[in-house]
């Protein structure tokens, strides 16, 4: 049986091409994600290792909720009785934290989160082995500072220039002393390295005298764990010391957490692909053993029995799988080489590597490829059992019967209604904690519609083919029986069309409706100019506004502070504005009273507020903060809720007590009229170029938000695409297999007068029909999933409201209309030019 | 067969043959050559033959004789090495694709010796196949006249799969017809009947030269079903060696077996 099977395979190498290229696609899709997660993770790992090559133990302050109990610093002393230990070669002592360096337009020369600054730590020689200096010196006084090369070309300053740079509170500058190298992970990874001399990295990061970490190294033939043991020995208990193979494999656990997601993620698409495969799969073998029926029968007449025709069309399938997967494995490869630009281009900056090739990862891509191929021919390896032995001696040729679809029309009418019913219910729902049942529900009703899409093929065909019929004449006509004739085989290969298109789809809505909802946010209730917040969201000085408020061209620079409370045990937000003003940068609709009621003692709270906790005009809010002070002030005035103010608003006097340091979260402008234009490199200015500051229009906030939402999608469009091009395989191969089984009828027809032009037609036309078929289900289902999911998102986002891009979607019908006649190009070459005389001879 | 009397004529008459007919179809020094050098085969060796309209031709000849190739060069599925074949007065080597596949649309029918017929189609649909390709409506008069001569009114809703071999030969034999071609060419139309189902269908062919004065040209292997025709045409080896004129199935098959021996002494 073996050996059919092998027979088999190479007898119908062209008829299994397709097939072949639809599991290389997955397969190549899974590889491809293996190799490049494990190469990513290998080259972080590498570069950590690197970094923690010469740290034997790491001493940190320890946590922090064991500071009460009379907490020592890591100071001078602690670096003297470590560096008196037995073994220990060096101790590195290091303070540091967030440094924004300022690019030329005053803005973060690095990301938020990999602007780095440290201390530099000159050896015996004068330098710090952890920075190699390129260019110039290290910093030995306050007022001078090294960077990284990258940066200091986006500062666009030269050694002996003048950098500006902020922690948290106003601009400083600085003399730039040097250009130092680092293998930081963060500053490679779109980051800036800051380096000053201890005493001043102290007095920035920390406090004069203390560090924040201390790095321990050991001398050669030292043994690590022992050493370990004896800091912790010498060190109080609040101190945590750790051994550098720990650290490392903390940070390796992370790695692994980190590219794990991605590769989770890749995975799930890589899924994706490899199920719209099995469509294309289970569809061939349909083909194939209802073309080799004789054959079979044959077999089973010389007596073989109906297991072994089933191992022999499996051995079959899983040849096929594995020399498909190992191509695809190959391909692979390049996947992996290619995702890592991709997401490099896209400003990732993962590390060089080598791509590392896990045999696990191999054997993984193989035995997936293998078991998707032979679980796919399952069902129609069992048609071929059923082939009865007296086949063999029929001497007409009669059409197979046509198995009944009651049975499956049920089972999907059942599946439907199950998926529609939960995603109903899903509607219902109030809070986002449905998205499981949302899940289910959407993978019902897609399961049950591809169940039912044999169904469904007779209308949808006979609608495309009456609108078309004037235009495509006895093509058409030939083309819609065509494509009716095998209900089942159209539906698999319109059904692999349809799962890509309605995740598309439905994306597509959401994200679009999302969009929408934020431009709205945004939108509605902020009339200022611009929004003044600082990069790490560590507040504004009071001063800043007060200085905004004095320059002339600005009408009003509006602060608002917060701080959480608790009413009845459920926690809010109160603001603190200037009432006067607050009206001039924000539109807020007083349903009762007004913005200047608010004054010592009173406060205004939204309408929902009210409503949720029952209060009224002169009502009493009691309200405890989170400082365990409390205050009850009278409610003075209602208004209606919008997204710039919270539930509560008050005067300063009310939450300045209970913040640890007076800092403003915002600051909303309002220019003078007729000034805004030139305004904002003005407020820069008057910030003093601090790169901390953001500035930034109601247009401006709202495309960041936006921009994100866009970005995610055609991410998703991209890993969605190898769906739709496998599907788009499975068309062209349903189409080869067609003209390959209706050779005959093809030949008879050119015989009685159809032009080559007509079949190619015909073939096009059935293409189209198939792939607009899947397009239209695919679209209808993904229109239906994103409006009953979309309840879920409006749970938690009031803004959303459903919006069907009617443009875009008519883009992807369209894309699939192209995909039918591209998907036809060859096939319908191939029909055309049969030779009549030997189609008509075909058997 | 009702129609019958509409066409005054006597089944087999000899002066129809050699009457004023005009010629249907023609081949003049045809021929047909496969391959090159020692893999050369001659298949058709300069063949001259006329088929007359409204005349019933049966060639004959054993398997491997050019029977086939003759008729496949003459319908223009085919292409010659030499010669010129004629349809109408149409030189069918002057044309390319397109025009050929016209003529065989507008003025030849073909009925094959099985898969005759588009599964996906009703009977009537497949009749009136030819006139949807060239985009004209059917005569309904003609259509109702051709489908109750082959005995198929109430079966055209029918698909083929629910019909008998012998009616789906039929639904060939109406299309075949229905277009009013110039000529039609019957590759072995019975070769898949049981005989009675032959008899009849060969019946219908015959009638339809004698009541629709249709012009047929059939290969055969089938004594019996070439004694069905006016003129019976024997081919061997690319030759025509002989003809018959109104054939009995005893007296073709004793031409037949004559070949036959002296295929196998020569």
């Amino acid at each position: 049986m073996f050996r059919t099977a092998l027979r088999n395979l190479l007898a119908h190498k062209t008829r299994l091409m397709m097939t072949a290229l639809a599991v290389l696609l997955g397969t190549a899709f899974v590889s491809g994600t293996l190799i490049f997660s494990d190469s990513v993770g290998a080259a972080f790992r590498n570069k950590m290792s690197k970094s923690l090559d010469d740290v034997a133990v790491s001493v940190t302050p320890g946590a922090p909720s064991t500071e009460k109990e009379g907490a020592r610093a890591l100071d001078d002393r602690v670096v003297a009785t470590l560096r008196a230990l037995p073994g220990v070669a060096s101790v590195r002592p290091s303070v540091g934290g967030v440094a924004v360096i300022a690019d030329k337009q005053n803005n973060p020369a690095g990301s938020e989160w990999g602007s780095t600054g440290t201390n530099y730590v000159p050896g015996k020689d004068g330098k710090d082995s952890r920075y190699p200096i390129v260019k110039g010196r290290g910093p030995a006084a306050e007022g001078e500072i090294v960077l990284d090369e990258k940066t200091a070309a986006k500062t666009g300053t030269k050694i002996g220039g003048t950098v500006r740079l902020a922690i948290d509170g106003p601009v400083m500058t600085k003399k730039l002393v040097g250009i130092a190298e680092t293998d930081d992970p963060r500053v490679s990874a779109g980051g800036s390295l800051a380096l000053f001399d201890t005493a001043t990295a102290q007095k920035l990061f920390g406090k004069p005298g203390e560090f924040s970490d201390l790095v321990v190294s050991a001398k050669p033939g030292t043994d690590q764990q022992k050493l370990t043991a004896e800091v912790r020995n010498v060190l109080p208990k609040t101190f945590e010391a750790q051994s550098g193979k720990q650290l490392a494999a903390e940070q390796s656990k992370m790695i692994d957490k980190e590219t794990s997601s991605i590769r989770n993620t890749f995975l799930a698409f890589a899924g994706i692909a490899l199920f719209v495969g099995v469509f294309i799969i289970a569809n061939t073998f349909t083909m194939l053993i209802a073309q080799r029926s004789r054959e079979i029968a044959l077999l089973r007449a010389v007596g073989a029995s109906r297991r072994q025709v089933v191992r022999s069309v499996l051995i079959e399938a899983g040849l096929l799988g594995l020399a498909a997967s190992a191509a695809g494995l190959v391909l692979g490869l390049g996947v992996a080489t290619g995702l890592r630009s991709v997401l490099n281009a896209t400003g990732a900056s993962l590390p060089d590597g080598p791509l590392v090739i896990e045999p696990a990862s191999v054997l993984l891509a193989l035995g997936v490829g293998v078991v998707v191929t032979v679980v796919a021919a399952w069902l129609p390896s069992r048609k071929a059992a059923k082939i009865a032995p007296v086949e063999a001696l029929a001497t007409v040729e009669a059409p197979p019967a046509v198995k009944s679809l009651v049975v499956r029309n049920t089972i999907g009418a059942v599946l439907t209604a199950l998926g529609v019913a939960i995603m109903l219910y899903v509607t219902t729902l109030k809070d986002s904690g449905g998205l499981e049942t949302a899940m289910a529900g959407a993978a019902l009703t897609m399961a049950g519609v591809i169940v039912l899409a044999p169904l469904l093929s007779r209308p949808v065909v006979h609608l495309f083919a009456r609108a078309t019929g004037r235009l495509t004449g006895v093509s058409g006509k030939l083309a819609k029986e065509n494509a009716l004739r095998n209900p089942r085989r159209t539906a698999a290969t319109a059904s692999a069309l349809m799962i890509g298109l309605s995740l598309i789809t439905g994306l597509t809505v959401v994200a679009v409706s999302s969009n929408q909802g934020v431009e709205k946010m945004g939108q509605q209730d902020l009339t200022a100019d611009y929004k003044v917040t600082s990069a790490n969201f560590s507040g504004l000085s009071p001063d800043i506004a007060k200085t905004l408020a004095k320059e002339p061209g600005i009408a009003a620079a509006v602060p608002i502070r917060s701080v959480g409370f608790q009413s009845d045990g459920a926690p809010a937000l109160v603001q603190a504005t200037d009432p006067s003003a607050i009206g001039k940068v924000s539109y807020g609709r007083f349903v009762s009273g007004s913005a200047t009621d608010i004054r010592n003692g009173t406060v205004a709270v939204s309408d929902e507020y009210a409503r949720d906790h029952g209060l009224k005009i002169g009502s009493t809010l009691p309200m405890s903060f989170y400082d365990g002070k409390k205050a009850a002030p009278k409610v003075a005035a209602i208004y209606a809720k919008n997204d710039v103010y919270s539930s509560v608003l008050a005067t300063f006097s009310l939450v300045d007590p209970h913040l640890d340091k007076v800092r403003d979260d915002e600051v909303l402008v309002k220019a003078a009229p007729g000034s805004a234009a030139e305004l904002k490199d003005k407020i820069k200015e008057t910030l003093g170029g601090n790169p901390l500051m953001k500035v930034q229009t109601p247009e401006e906030l709202r495309r960041a938000e936006a921009g994100n939402i866009e970005d995610i999608l055609y991410l998703m469009y991209g890993l969605l695409g190898m769906a739709v091009v496998i599907a788009v395989v499975g068309v062209v191969n349903t189409l080869a297999m067609s003209v390959f089984e209706r050779t005959r009828e093809i030949g008879m027809l050119r015989a009685i007068g159809l032009a080559r032009r007509e079949v190619k037609q015909m073939v096009r036309l059935e293409s189209v029909m198939i792939a607009m078929f899947g397009a239209v289900l695919g679209v209808g289902v993904g229109i239906f999933l994103a409006w009953s999911g979309g309840h879920l998102v409006r749970s938690s986002f009031p803004q959303y409201e459903m919006v069907v891009p009617w443009a875009r979607i008519a883009v992807f019908l369209l894309i699939a209309l192209a995909v039918g006649v591209l998907a036809a190009l060859w096939p319908a070459r191939r029909a055309s030019k049969l030779n009549v005389l030997e189609s008509i001879g075909a058997q | 067969m009702s129609h019958a009397a509409a066409f005054p004529t006597s089944p087999g008459a000899p002066a129809r043959a050699r009457g004023g007919f005009p010629v249907a179809a023609r081949a003049t020094g045809l021929s047909k050559v496969y391959g090159q050098g020692d893999t050369r085969v001659t298949a058709l060796d300069s063949v001259s033959v006329e088929f007359r309209r409204a005349e019933f031709t049966a060639i004959m000849g054993p398997s491997g004789s050019g029977k086939s190739t003759l008729m496949h060069c003459m319908a223009g599925l085919d292409t010659i090495s030499s010669g010129s074949t004629l349809i109408g007065d149409t030189e069918l080597s002057t044309l390319n694709d397109k025009s050929l596949t016209r003529l065989r649309r507008d003025k030849i029918g073909f009925i094959f010796q099985a898969f005759n017929l588009l599964p996906t189609l009703t009977a009537l649909e497949n009749i009136t196949l030819p006139m949807d390709i060239a985009g004209r409506k059917a005569d309904a008069e003609w259509l109702d006249m051709v489908v109750n001569t082959v005995g198929l009114s109430g079966r055209l809703a029918h698909r083929p799969s629910q019909l008998s071999g012998g009616q789906q030969q039929r639904v060939a034999v109406a299309r075949a017809l229905t277009a009013k071609p110039e000529i039609i060419f019957a590759d072995e139309p019975t070769g898949n009947l049981d005989s009675r189902s032959g008899a009849e269908l060969l019946g219908f062919l015959r009638e339809s030269v004698q009541a629709l004065q249709q012009t047929i040209v059939m290969v055969t292997h089938d004594p019996v079903a070439a004694s069905y025709a006016d003129r019976v045409v024997f081919l061997a080896d690319g030759r025509i060696v002989d003809e018959m004129r109104e054939p009995t199935a005893d007296a073709v098959l004793d031409r037949m077996k004559a070949f036959d021996a002296k295929g196998r002494t020569s």
